[in-house]
């Protein structure tokens, strides 16, 4: 191992190690946040959540994001499949049906990043992040 | 290195491990395996969460789901149920104790909402086996910056923070390493203080348990400032995980060149060397602890000379507590500004407290000073216990007093508890509720001083036992009026001559119980009658005529043969040859048993 000899090469140090940190440190703040819940029920599983997941979690991570990816279960939306929640600082939670992965990008692009409400929206009829 | 999308915090603190929490990580890694999920979830050991009593805990990140009671046998239903499917295992939930929900995380809990944690801020978080996670949180920056600058900018910073030391006495922390760096002296001593041995206190091998690096940062960083290359780390064997983890982490630092000759291409050279105490409470004096540390008895001297000019060897010396170190480096982090905007006037920043007895969150709790006492036993503590009335509450161990309902809105810092007659101490905080008798607390305490007076002085050693003695003779019912006063007056005496600050402080909880709470010492002396009905030998037992069954039970249970009657027919206790035991109460099906 070698030696680290500045306080340069100390922050490139951490630099490095950051990353593996990321998510729990985006968890100790996650008001701050926006938070994005990708339903994982069997069904959102079929659908391919999963990918759509993994998906938005590597761009979240490229872009250094200020977003959370958490997973949650059954939304009740089996028809929707795969959905994802969307919830800004602040203000109530948006719900996304048939998400594939080129929706996600655009659900990433306008609304998460600029508020912008894109197509695929459904009425809210469950508990939210907030009230559970 | 692989990106986890999910991470589960497993304690691997002293308490959660005792509950086989090394077992529920093996057992998690093996389901994520067999779930193919190894790269997208991670496991990680950490410290204490600070609720080792529902422990073992593990945390899901990033939905900060809190799983307390987790066993061996639940890793299959975490990993198959919440890793893979998202749905959370309700049933190991925290339950709130007053609505009895299950919380769904941990930012929801009322345990956590209030806490501010400075010295607590890696426990629980990172892994302290790990140097790597603790430089990813700025690890060892605050140190390369001290090394930067000067010795006294350094200092400044500290004293304009406002710290003040958390081992007990409270003296301001900058002001201590002025004189220590002013100490004319070529050899110089830094030495953390983690001997710890206040009757339920855990907050220093919990710091060092969880968070191992930033002592080592601060140690390094005091050392900058007075002007020494060497530390030394007193602290108990019989705290073996702590020791551990400070051993590796210092490897660690010595691997990266953040210990030893040269520090960060500085120049400046410091290491640290660990030194074993016995387990001896009035080692924990930072007089006695440096003559133990020399391989002497570990008896206080008298100050001055004070550590700072003569300490270790003769030295100069400046002796910190754990927890007054672990708040440096984020001090240097976030500026001294910050830090004492903090807190109250004269008390900046934050206090670890162990929160203990009648409570329902039993647990380690950091707050901002100032927070006040019915926080900290309502909204954090949840309360007490069973739904029973608060009474006391027990702040600085064997040194300090009770503080009562009138005290629950008094903001909690070093003068206000001083003020109330109990003080800050290390942070033990035993709760109380009816049930307690609070003659027999005091006694407790004083047993524990008696047992812990290292001897060398009389008022300490032939007063507390004095004391402790007419404590007893109270709680038998054959105490008097006049010995209240006389509880009184050899009290004010060991304070004013005790050599040592174990001494000075030990008649502490018998004078704020007589002030606090005189009619129940009143009640044991006159009415012969312990209003807890916790003193054994005031108790007296009968049986209500209107409720009993005559079912015999309790006669057949009586060791004494003191309860006499027909079956059927209703039974009685007879006074004189009762002995106390308690067995009637226990039998009786009836609650017919009654206890004065
Ligand atoms: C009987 C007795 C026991 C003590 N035990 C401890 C202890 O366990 N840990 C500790 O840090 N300080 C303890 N102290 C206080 C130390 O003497 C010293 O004041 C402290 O370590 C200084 O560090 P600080 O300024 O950072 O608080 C004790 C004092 C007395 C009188
Ligand atoms: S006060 Fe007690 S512990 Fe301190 S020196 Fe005297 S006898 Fe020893
Ligand atoms: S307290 Fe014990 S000794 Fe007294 S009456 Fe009950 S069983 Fe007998
Ligand atoms: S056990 Fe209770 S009910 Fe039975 S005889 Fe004793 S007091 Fe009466
Ligand atoms: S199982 Fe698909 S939404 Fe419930
Ligand atoms: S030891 Fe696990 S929470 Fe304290």
């Amino acid at each position: 191992m070698s030696k680290i000899k500045s306080l340069d090469e100390l922050r490139q140090m951490k630099a490095r190690l950051e990353s593996q940190m990321d998510i729990r440190e985006k968890s100790n703040n996650p008001e701050k946040l926006v938070q994005i819940r990708v339903a994982m029920a069997t069904c959102g599983i079929a659908a391919g959540a999963r990918v759509v997941m993994n998906a938005i979690i590597e761009r979240v991570e490229r872009e250094k994001l200020p977003v959370i990816v958490t997973q949650g279960g059954c939304m009740g939306y089996c028809y929707a499949e795969p959905t994802i929640e969307v919830k800004r600082p602040g203000e109530d939670p948006v719900v996304f049906g048939h998400v594939n992965t080129d929706k996600a990008m655009e659900i990433i692009d306008k609304y998460v990043l600029h508020g912008e409400l894109v197509d695929g929206i459904l009425p809210v009829n469950y508990q939210t992040i907030e009230k559970n | 290195m692989p990106n986890y999308k999910m991470s589960l915090l497993c304690c691997g603190g002293t308490g959660c491990r005792a509950s086989e929490s090394v077992r529920i990580v093996e057992r998690l890694r093996e389901e994520i395996a067999a779930a193919g999920m190894d790269n997208d979830v991670q496991v990680v050991v950490t410290g204490c969460f600070g609720f080792c009593e529902q422990g073992p805990i593990v945390k899901v990140i990033p939905d900060n789901t809190f799983y307390t009671n987790v066993k061996p046998e639940d890793a299959e239903e975490i990993v198959k149920e919440h890793v893979v499917k998202g749905r959370k295992v309700t049933r190991l939930l925290y339950e709130d104790p007053d609505t009895q929900k299950h919380i769904s995380d941990s930012k929801h809990m009322g345990f956590y909402q209030k806490q501010l944690r400075i010295a607590l801020r890696n426990c629980g978080f990172i892994n302290p086996e790990n140097i790597d996670e603790y430089i990813a949180r700025d690890g060892y920056e605050a140190l390369a910056k001290v090394l930067q600058g000067t010795p006294q900018e350094a200092i400044e910073t500290v004293k304009k923070s406002g710290l003040r030391g958390r081992g007990g006495g409270g003296f301001p922390t900058g002001l201590k390493w002025e004189i220590a760096s002013k100490s004319p002296g070529k050899e110089k001593y830094v030495v953390c203080n983690a001997d710890e041995g206040d009757p339920g206190a855990f907050m220093d091998r919990s710091i060092l348990e969880s968070d191992p690096n930033s002592v080592i940062e601060a140690m390094a960083i005091c050392g900058y400032c007075i002007g020494a290359s060497k530390g030394l780390v007193y602290i108990r064997a019989e705290y073996p995980l702590a020791v551990k983890r400070l051993q590796i982490a210092m490897k660690q630092a010595r691997d990266y060149g953040l210990l030893g000759d040269d520090i960060l291409g500085s120049g400046f050279k410091f290491d640290i060397e660990i030194r074993y105490g016995a387990g001896a409470f009035v080692c924990g004096e930072e007089t006695a602890l440096i003559h133990s540390m020399e391989g002497k008895r570990g008896e206080p001297t008298v100050k001055p000379p004070f550590p700072a000019v003569s300490g270790y060897l003769g030295k100069p010396t400046n002796v910190n507590n754990v927890e007054t170190f672990a708040n440096i480096p984020v001090i240097f982090l976030k500026g001294p500004e910050w830090f004492a905007s903090i807190g109250t006037e004269k008390s900046k920043g934050t206090k670890v407290f162990a929160l203990a007895g009648k409570i329902n969150n039993v647990g380690l709790i950091e707050v901002p000073m100032g927070t006040t006492l019915r926080e900290v036993i309502y909204d954090i503590g949840g309360g007490i216990k069973g739904g029973k009335e608060f009474k006391a509450v027990q702040t600085g161990g064997p040194s300090g007093g009770c503080l009562t309902k009138k005290h629950l809105d008094t903001p909690i810092d070093y003068d206000n508890l001083t003020a109330a007659g109990s003080m800050m101490g290390s942070g033990g905080m035993i709760v109380m509720d009816e049930d307690d008798c609070m003659v027999s607390v005091a006694k407790f305490y004083l047993q524990f001083t008696v047992d812990e007076s290292c001897g060398k002085c009389a008022p300490c050693r032939i007063g507390n036992k004095r004391l402790e003695e007419i404590l007893d003779k109270i709680t038998k019912g054959k105490g008097t009026m006049e010995d209240l006063d006389y509880l009184k007056n050899l009290s004010k005496v060991i304070k004013d001559t005790a050599l040592c600050g174990l001494g000075q402080t030990s008649p502490n909880p018998v004078l704020s119980t007589i002030d606090n709470f005189y009619d129940e010492y009143v009640a044991h002396i006159v009415d012969k009658r312990c209003p807890a009905h916790k003193c054994r030998a005031l108790r007296v037992y009968a049986i209500d005529p209107d409720r009993c069954k005559g079912c015999t039970a309790c006669a057949r249970a009586c060791p004494a043969g003191a309860i006499k009657g027909e079956v059927k027919q209703a039974h009685v206790i007879d006074t004189e040859k009762c002995i106390r035991c308690g067995a009637c109460l226990e039998k009786c099906k009836f609650n017919a048993v009654t206890v004065q």
